[in-house]
């Protein structure tokens, strides 16, 4: 079996910083990682593989130059290869625009039977690739999947965690799956396992490799654009008391004075 | 004419949107159209009516009795089409916000996902959602002829239905290619009752709380003050201390009670950005450089152990 991971490249959003006077995030020189739930994705394709030595796991990701080095950890977690996808063309896409150029790549690996991917980005969490993915490549996709089994005749059963009920689902391969974290805790790479990552391949793949323009994928090709993009108004107290035996007193005052208790 | 398209597997959420597009299509001068999907549906329309749809759409295929997605999808194209729509709402509950990309895929349009509301602003459909992970909102406009939105349940307030619309009940005929998913089991989650979008207090408690048994002094604390018991995502999804319609947060609900308490938290963003609408934040942590401390109104820094019987005893008290 060949399973795609499709790995989105954020930056760290406990270190975002918002400019006091506009109000809008400092989003350079952040440390960019993949997502929480893409790693939950990789640590189900790793251990289909670990199952099955017959599988092999592709990780597919589209990004800025970054990526070369954010996709080791990746290999060290165990995927095989990597075909990272780079091109000042792919620039401005939406999320139409990505899940086109993800596609593509998947349609040029040619023989992809599941593709795996978070459900929802850790920045954006939209869930939109997955879904136009599926349409895209003309297959069944099903998220917010907590629980993934391979059957034994092909296939695969899976868990859907919805709202007010659990829904297992049996789904014909080739498929996506979109996940959450509750599938699998992510392994940490083990030293040795991040050293012998550096051996394996890395392929890069710009939009001349894949036949595609900016008019198709990137910023062309956008039906959806910003406006704005700006940290909501927030002003707080934060009358904050180190000694709990004074806080509680203060604060209790603080609630009555405010009319927030129940009178 | 173009019109105006509302969908949801919950009836609650169509007649919230049903709202919704009323609005928008005031704005728009376009008519507003209901889609049913399953065996059975069109027993319902006579709801739509009564609250302004002109027209509601039934599918009734078998193949739509479950709610695949991609079957779904399908039905909705032929029916967006039928309607010539060029708007189509999706409530974003976890099926609809899988739906409505897919759909959107199919009628070649843009969409937004999870949108907290939506304007029509000189002719453009703008639209509100959260970003980088809750830390900012982002504005975005529509510039495809047609557009799919998915919108938060609870977004829009329903309607009283007092229309008098005679409206019509269109039957489109399907042609579907069956799902190579099947469905094989429905397992029902335990779901209360409760209701904490609309609470004016919330105690939320996070990984501070070691043990289950813990909760008891936490309960002790949302007794005093007459609130609502909620979570952060390891509790209800890991732990499963607390049930799943009471986690607060990105992927679960948004609060805005006069008084939010924090108990044992960090206030990682995908938590913190739900409750900004909350009057008076009360932070309780042993970790004074915790994040949430950031958004507190008033906060203790103590151990929650300590902290929270005390601070029940005081309220108990009384002024
Ligand atoms: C895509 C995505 C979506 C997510 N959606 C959500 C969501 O909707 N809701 C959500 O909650 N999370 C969500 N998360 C997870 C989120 O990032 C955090 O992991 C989670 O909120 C942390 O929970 P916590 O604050 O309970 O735990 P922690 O971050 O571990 O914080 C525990 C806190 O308790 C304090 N503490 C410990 N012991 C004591 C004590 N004795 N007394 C007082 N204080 C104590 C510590 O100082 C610490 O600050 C999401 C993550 C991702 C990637």
């Amino acid at each position: 079996m060949h399973i795609a991971v499709c790995m989105k490249q954020v930056v760290d959003l406990e270190h975002i910083r918002i400019r006091p006077e506009t109000r809008e995030p400092v989003l350079e020189g952040l440390p960019v990682k993949f997502g929480g739930f893409d790693k939950n994705a990789l640590e189900a394709a790793v251990r289909i593989k670990e199952a099955d030595q017959t599988t092999k796991v592709t990780v597919v990701a589209a990004g800025s130059a970054k990526l070369k080095d954010t996709v080791k950890e990746a290999l060290a977690m165990g995927a095989d290869e990597a075909v990272l996808l780079i091109d000042a063309a792919f620039e401005g896409a939406d999320s139409g625009g990505s899940a086109r150029l993800l596609a593509t790549a998947i349609q040029k690996l040619g023989d992809v039977d599941l593709v795996l991917l978070g459900e929802g980005s850790a920045d954006e969490y939209s869930g939109e690739v997955p879904a136009r993915l599926g349409e895209l490549l003309g297959v069944p996709q099903v998220t917010c999947v907590r629980e993934l089994e391979i059957l034994q005749g092909g296939g695969i059963r899976v868990t859907q965690d919805l709202e007010d009920e659990l829904e297992v689902v049996e789904v014909d391969l080739p498929a996506v799956v979109g996940v959450t974290s509750e599938l699998n805790e992510p392994r940490l790479p083990s030293l040795t396992a991040i050293l012998k990552a550096a051996k394996k391949p890395v392929q890069q793949w710009t939009a001349g490799d894949l036949g595609v323009t900016a008019d198709m994928v990137g910023a062309g090709a956008a039906k959806v654009q910003t406006l704005s993009n700006r940290a909501p108004e927030q002003a707080r107290k934060g009358l904050v008391y180190e000694d709990p035996e004074e806080g509680i007193v203060e604060v209790v005052k603080a609630l009555r004075h405010e009319g927030v208790l129940k009178t | 004419m173009s019109s105006t398209l509302v969908y949801s597997e919950r009836e609650a959420v169509r007649l919230e949107l049903l709202a919704g597009a009323r609005e928008i299509a005031r704005a728009r001068q376009l008519s507003v159209a209901v889609a049913l999907l399953g065996p059975g549906s069109a027993e319902r329309a006579e709801v739509y009516f009564a609250h302004g749809a002109e027209q509601v759409f039934v599918a009734e295929d078998s193949m739509l009795g479950e709610q695949q997605t991609d079957a779904c999808a399908q039905a909705l194209a032929q029916i967006a089409t039928q309607a010539e729509a060029d708007l189509v709402l999706i409530g974003s509950t976890r099926r609809g916000r899988a739906l409505a990309p897919r759909l959107a895929q199919k009628m070649e349009a843009g969409s937004v996902t999870e949108a907290l509301g939506l304007a029509v602003h000189e002719g453009r459909l703008l639209v509100r959602r959260y970003s980088l992970g809750g830390n900012t909102v982002r504005e975005v406009a529509i510039t495809s002829p047609k557009a799919v939105i998915a919108v938060v349940p609870g977004t829009f307030e329903v309607a009283q239905a007092d229309a008098k619309v005679d409206g019509a009940v269109v039957r489109v005929p399907m042609a579907l290619t069956a799902s190579r998913a099947r469905v094989v089991e429905h397992k029902k989650k335990q779901v209360g009752a409760a209701n904490i979008e609309q609470a004016e207090r919330v105690v939320c408690i996070g990984r501070g709380v070691e043990k289950r048994e813990d909760l008891q002094i936490i309960e002790a604390l949302v007794k005093a003050l007459e609130g609502e018991l909620a979570g952060t995502r390891p509790l209800a999804y890991e732990f499963g201390w607390i049930p799943e319609d009471r986690m607060i947060g990105i992927s679960g609900k948004a609060v805005r009670p006069q008084l939010y308490v924090a108990v044992g938290l960090s206030g990682q963003i995908q938590h913190a950005a739900s409750i900004r609408g909350s009057k008076v934040i009360l932070v309780i942590n042993k970790d004074k450089s915790a994040p949430i401390f950031a958004m507190a109104d008033y906060g203790i820094v103590g151990d929650l152990y300590e902290v929270v019987p005390r601070l029940t005893q005081a309220l108990q008290r009384g002024p």
